[in-house]
């Protein structure tokens, strides 16, 4: 029996050697300076690049952040510190049906309420549909981190007569920082690689652009146009495009621990 | 002198809770009154967020259900040029290739959740979660990538001949074998949720108590036996609830599973047809979608998906929540 239960940890851990492994021989092969510095070239023509979509998944994802994580976060305070009434369990249970909602789904409801307002696709709506993505991931882990600080610390800083909101910020919300942040950058690396809801809220975009009320390129977006396309060399980009993804998500979790590290006493 | 006296120990009995103020002074009051509304409209704003999703969805896909009401879940033709819309290829898609991915995962999904408490040296057991949640933060779209560059010959060259020629009879493997099909779609999706399925099953299995191994051990038992009867049947409510959280997201995974599925709207039997799921549809056709109706048809099948997830995603927190909660289902042993 034991044998079995090695060949299932063999037969799991296979494909994912195979997708980092292949991911790494075809994105490092595939990468070179024209794809971090120039746009795409119109179909047929080789070379060009993704650098409107690397900048265009950053807009996006900045926009998601601006509006998710205050959301998220504030939301985490309100279950932590005045959440134990009948309110604070709807909002609860109402955050973890939010999180397993499809996300093509949240990508509906984005474009119901920015794009057809707007009457285009635009940087705005993307951003907005990941933020609705984030906001649940964030509050219930904000939540559980401000839960484990103990009740010492409220109490000694009511003690000292410092207000109540000064204490859950300056105290409780400062010392949970390191859990709270990697909650929020567990909620960014998962929308990060999100396709679906850009699909009609972002739309891509051939070219450069930097306003957010416009139909932005976004990385995700180009590799799976790319991946669907018949042509050799829009393959090889969505290979290394892939990896800059990858990347990109890595090391936004990995700078954000560095932060974290440097800047406050908790540690991660 | 002796007249203020009085006036001062008046003072004192008549404001007994004299220290309140200290705590709450009036310039410390109002921001507390602030801040908690803040806070709270935070929290009101995830309950508006899901009134919003139900609103739209209701509301903008009023138009598909009066034109066909319920038969709009049991018609199989998918005609946007005469507007005649019928959801069941989509559903069937949906429900084929996520059972088809349950049936790969799980038997896998228990079996390294079962090696990593029961069987697996501790020194490799962090790593091991490690490597397999690492499985879950890989976004989709490359899941789907590497699906079409790497799975679907894989399984055009070798898997499918092989399945043809050993289990043809069942009819289930019938047709061309050109690797676009429910089986591919089914085998992405199952890579994609054993993460959440081993995941859980794991913290589930930790929480069976160890004198429960003890107890069935001393009895006698063999390690598998051990396994068995003192450790899964324990944790059956909470493995069965990460069960059904793996189905919840493959019911709504989108981009693998439309790179590889093929995008036909058929009811075929064999598995290596072409299939399309709701969540498919979704993505390829709601940009395009001209016509109001087009369009309702397609949030519609958004409704009906959003209400399936979340039926299934509160049945399985549920029976998670039984186990982990630390009130194992008892007498089930």
């Amino acid at each position: 029996m034991t044998g079995v239960a090695i060949l299932t940890v063999v037969i799991v851990l296979a494909p994912l050697v195979a997708i980092f492994g292949y991911l790494l021989y075809r994105g490092v092969g595939s990468m070179n300076w024209a794809f971090f510095t120039e746009t795409p070239k119109p179909v047929g023509e080789q070379g060009g690049g993704m650098a409107n979509a690397i900048v265009g998944s950053i807009v996006i994802l900045g926009i998601a952040s601006l509006i998710g994580v205050p959301f998220g976060v504030g939301a985490g305070i309100y279950l932590a510190e005045f959440g134990r009434n009948r309110l604070g369990k709807a909002i609860r249970f109402t955050a973890d049906v939010l999180n397993g909602v499809p996300s093509i789904v949240i990508g509906i409801v984005a474009y119901a309420i920015v794009v057809l307002y707007q009457k285009h696709f635009s940087a705005l709506a993307g951003g907005v549909a990941l933020a609705i993505m984030m906001v649940p991931t964030i509050s219930r882990t904000t939540e559980e981190m401000l839960l484990l600080v103990p009740q010492s610390l409220r109490e000694a800083a009511y003690g000292l007569g410092v207000p109540y909101w000064r204490t859950t910020l300056s105290i409780t919300l400062r010392t949970a920082t390191s859990g709270v942040i990697t909650g929020i950058m567990l909620a960014f690396a998962r929308v990060a690689g999100e396709t679906a809801p850009l699909l009609f809220t972002a739309f891509g975009n051939q070219y450069w652009n930097l306003r957010a009320d416009q139909p932005t390129a976004a990385l995700p977006l180009q590799i799976y146009v790319y991946a669907n396309s018949p042509y050799d060399d829009w393959h090889r980009q969505a290979w290394a495009g892939s990896l800059v993804l990858i990347i990109l998500i890595v090391t936004a979790i990995a700078a954000v621990r560095y932060a974290v590290r440097r800047g406050s006493f908790g540690t991660a | 002198m002796p007249g203020p006296q009085p006036v001062e120990q008046t003072k004192v009995t008549a404001v007994p809770a004299q220290p309140a103020p200290l705590l709450r002074t009036s310039s410390g009051e109002i921001p507390d009154r602030v801040f908690k509304s803040a806070m709270t409209a935070c929290g009101l704003a995830v309950l508006a967020v899901l009134g919003l999703i139900i609103y739209e969805l209701v509301q903008r896909s009023g138009l598909s259900w009066h034109a066909f009401g319920f038969k709009f879940f049991a018609a199989s033709e998918w005609d946007p040029v005469n507007e005649h819309f019928g959801a069941l290829p989509f559903i069937f898609g949906t429900l084929v290739s996520s059972l088809l991915a349950l049936l790969i995962a799980v038997p896998l999904a228990v079996g390294v959740a079962v090696f990593t408490t029961e069987m697996c040296p501790k020194v490799f057991r962090g790593p091991l979660s490690f490597f397999v949640e690492l499985l879950a933060a890989i976004p989709s779209v490359i899941y789907g990538l590497w699906a079409i560059f790497v799975l679907v010959p894989i399984l055009s060259r070798y898997i499918q001949p092989f399945l043809q020629k050993t289990l043809g009879w069942t009819h289930l493997f019938d047709g061309p074998p050109f690797g676009y099909s429910m089986l591919a779609a089914g085998v992405i999706l199952a890579i994609m949720i054993i993460p959440i399925i081993s995941s859980i099953t794991r913290e589930v299995l930790m929480v069976v108590p160890q004198h429960q191994r003890e107890a069935v051990l001393a009895l006698g038992a063999t390690r598998w036996e051990m396994i068995r009867i003192g450790v899964l049947r324990n944790a059956r409510a909470g493995i069965v609830g990460g069960i059904i959280l793996g189905l919840g997201r493959a019911l709504g995974e989108t981009m693998a599973v439309t790179m590889v599925i093929g995008n036909r709207p058929e009811i075929a039997k064999s598995l290596f047809a072409p299939g399309y799921t709701m969540a498919s549809v979704l993505a390829n056709e709601f940009s395009e979608a001209t016509g109001d109706v087009y369009l309702s048809a397609l949030v519609e099948i958004g409704l009906a998906l959003f209400f399936v997830t979340v039926v299934v995603n509160a049945l399985a927190q549920l029976l998670v929540w039984t186990v982990t909660r630390g009130q194992p289902a008892r007498g089930s042993a």
